[in-house]
């Protein structure tokens, strides 16, 4: 019986290369997710929300619930479990809105 | 970008333009260019297939995709039919609005994985076919929004897609028939799922014994996902729920109780269950905004979805818009396939000036199948459908809207003193439904709320004059003549 997805499928993937969730480095492989690949590390939270500054990470994970916002090379509110990841991306854990630069 | 012979000359509109590439989109698609029509297909994702044939990108090298799959033989034809075909494939191309008429559609969209890059495309098409298919419908619980709780499709979209799971020991909860796939693939791909939590009871199938016959491949199905769960030691729970999920930052354990007729919980009947992570949902409901902000007329199904009103060759309620597959209600990817290819039949037949639906053999086969099917899907329905008593196991301090953070004592608090009847009222008094995802996640629960809990459960209005979010710098980049949001749609 298969102990992994990969094993499951008889995935041969291509090289892994680093992203970093908060300056801290996390392997991602290519053709996965950003959110797939923070699952992969056991990571299931980057956003804290807005009122009550609670964790949130992927929930309905197909681009609806916009649970999963992320900051991702310094652009707020992308879609974690829609956007790919590259060789290099900077994720930041996105506080509220992710534009306290607006805030008055 | 394929494109092809069948992409017509730059001024001119495409015969039709499919929404979406699922089974439904492709089987239209593909049956559409071979009958001549050049074809626009649009869809969000860089991949086709669809939510059902979600597959990994081929960079991650799956040797055996299929192994997360049913009926993949059936994708695998369709998408060699497509690249056969001389199907314009639109790929990551997030549609937010279609206007026009008859004839004359524009279809608006943004592109990009996740839409953001603030490039609009307008496609133009003599017909339309919506093949938007179906999204989760949740209900809330207290902990639901914790990490580590998951959709149940949600959690089967990110393992068919990213090869990822969101714990070792995983419960799976909720109702519908999506759960058992769920449970199964998520105990094959390694993880321990202890317990398949379902609100009805599957005996309920049992009181259709002439529609299950009919469809004997629902049954294989069944025997197969019964199989598969008794081989990984998944317990089934039914008429039970998870009524609460522990934990700080990170779920921790669920708690499970019984549920009676009318899915109230059952006093004493609470159990703990540790796990890290819960996969939830309660069933599909339609994904139709596009087709109301067109003024397509819906229907309330049995289980409390709004679907799509559609006439035997498949077209809505407005002329010249067809859809199919589950915006019709929802029954699954051989019906949506069958739909499709239905739909395109009757698509080429009116833009070559029939006014009589086709009548060839062909036609006659895909309708009598889609009839079978469409009746084990409504039986299907009927069994999951959610009863009014859950909202006694979601107290005044739970979130019910994720995204503006809205309890549900805040919304009883609408409906009771302040006199909201309706989820739309709630929403102006509350901000309930008004964040990100625009209801799309709460919008089911506050229905519920807002109809004070008595008699039947009612369907959300699935209204949104905005299908994906815009930028103002997408809006700008419109001609006045192609700007959408006619004010007939409330």
């Amino acid at each position: 019986m298969a102990r992994t997805p990969a094993e499951l499928v008889g995935a041969q993937p291509e090289p892994p290369f680093e992203i970093t969730l908060d300056g801290r480095p996390v392997p991602a492989l290519p053709g996965q997710t950003v959110a797939a690949a923070l699952w992969s590390a056991g990571i299931l939270a980057w956003r804290t929300t807005r009122v009550g500054g609670r964790p949130r990470g992927a929930f309905c994970g197909i681009g609806q619930c916009y649970d999963c916002l992320a900051t991702i090379n310094a652009v707020p509110n992308r879609r974690a479990c829609l956007v790919p990841a590259r060789p290099g991306d900077a994720i930041t854990t996105q506080e509220g809105h992710g534009r306290a630069e607006l805030s008055v | 970008m394929p494109s092809s012979a069948s992409e017509p000359p730059a001024s001119q509109p495409y015969d039709l333009a499919v929404i979406g590439a699922g089974p439904a989109g492709l089987a239209g698609a593909v049956t559409a260019a071979g009958l001549g029509l050049s074809v626009a297909l649009l869809d969000a994702s860089e991949h086709v297939g669809g939510q059902f044939y979600r597959h990994p990108a081929a960079t991650l090298g799956a040797v055996r995709p299929e192994a997360l799959h049913h009926d993949w033989a059936a994708f695998a034809g369709l998408r060699r039919g497509l690249e056969a075909s001389g199907v314009s494939h639109l790929a990551g191309h997030h549609v937010w609005s279609v206007t026009g008429q008859d004839g004359d559609w524009a279809v608006h969209a943004v592109t990009g994985s996740d839409g953001g890059q603030e490039r609009p495309v307008r496609v133009r098409a003599r017909a339309l076919l919506l093949a938007t298919g179906a999204s989760e419908r949740q209900l809330p619980f207290p902990g639901w929004t914790l990490p580590g709780v998951v959709g149940a499709g949600g959690a089967q979209a990110m393992l068919k897609s990213g090869l990822v799971l969101p714990g070792r020991r995983v419960v799976v909860a909720g109702s519908g028939p999506l759960l058992l796939a769920v449970a199964g693939s998520l105990a094959a791909a390694g993880a321990r799922v202890p317990a398949v939590v379902e609100a009805s009871g599957y005996l309920r199938y049992a009181r259709h014994p002439r529609v299950l016959a009919t469809n004997p491949y629902k049954l294989v199905e069944a025997v197969v996902h019964g199989g598969a769960l008794l081989r990984h030691r998944v317990r089934p729970l039914p008429r039970s729920a998870v009524v609460a999920a522990h934990g700080t930052d990170r779920v921790e354990a669920v708690t499970v109780a019984r549920l009676d007729r009318d899915w109230r919980p059952v006093p004493g009947s609470r159990r703990r269950i540790a796990c890290d992570a819960l996969a939830v949902g309660h069933g599909l409901a339609p994904q139709i905004d596009l087709a109301t902000a067109l003024g397509c007329a819906t229907r309330r199904t049995v289980d409390a979805t709004a679907a799509l009103v559609l006439g035997d060759g498949q077209e809505t309620t407005v002329s010249g818009v067809w859809s199919a597959g589950e915006t019709g209600g929802v029954g699954g990817s051989r019906l949506a396939i069958v739909e499709g290819e239905l739909a395109a039949l009757a698509i080429a037949s009116r833009l070559d000036g029939q006014t009589e639906l086709p009548q060839s053999r062909r036609a006659v086969r895909l309708r009598r199948g889609r009839d079978r099917m469409r009746a084990f899907a409504d039986a299907m329905a009927a069994a999951h459908a959610p009863a009014p008593g859950w909202t006694q196991w979601l107290p005044d301090d739970t979130d019910v809207c994720r995204c503006e953070e809205v309890t549900a004592g805040r919304v009883r608090e609408a409906v009771t003193d302040l006199g909201a009847g309706d989820a739309r009222t709630v929403k102006l008094l509350t901000r309930a439904g008004m964040g990100w995802c625009q209801g799309r996640m709460c919008g089911a629960a506050v229905a519920c709320l807002a109809a004070r809990g008595g008699g039947p459960v009612p369907p959300p209005a699935e209204r949104r004059p905005f299908a994906v979010p815009v930028t103002l710098g997408a809006l700008a980049g419109l001609d006045a003549d192609a700007a959408p949001g006619n004010p007939t749609d409330d």
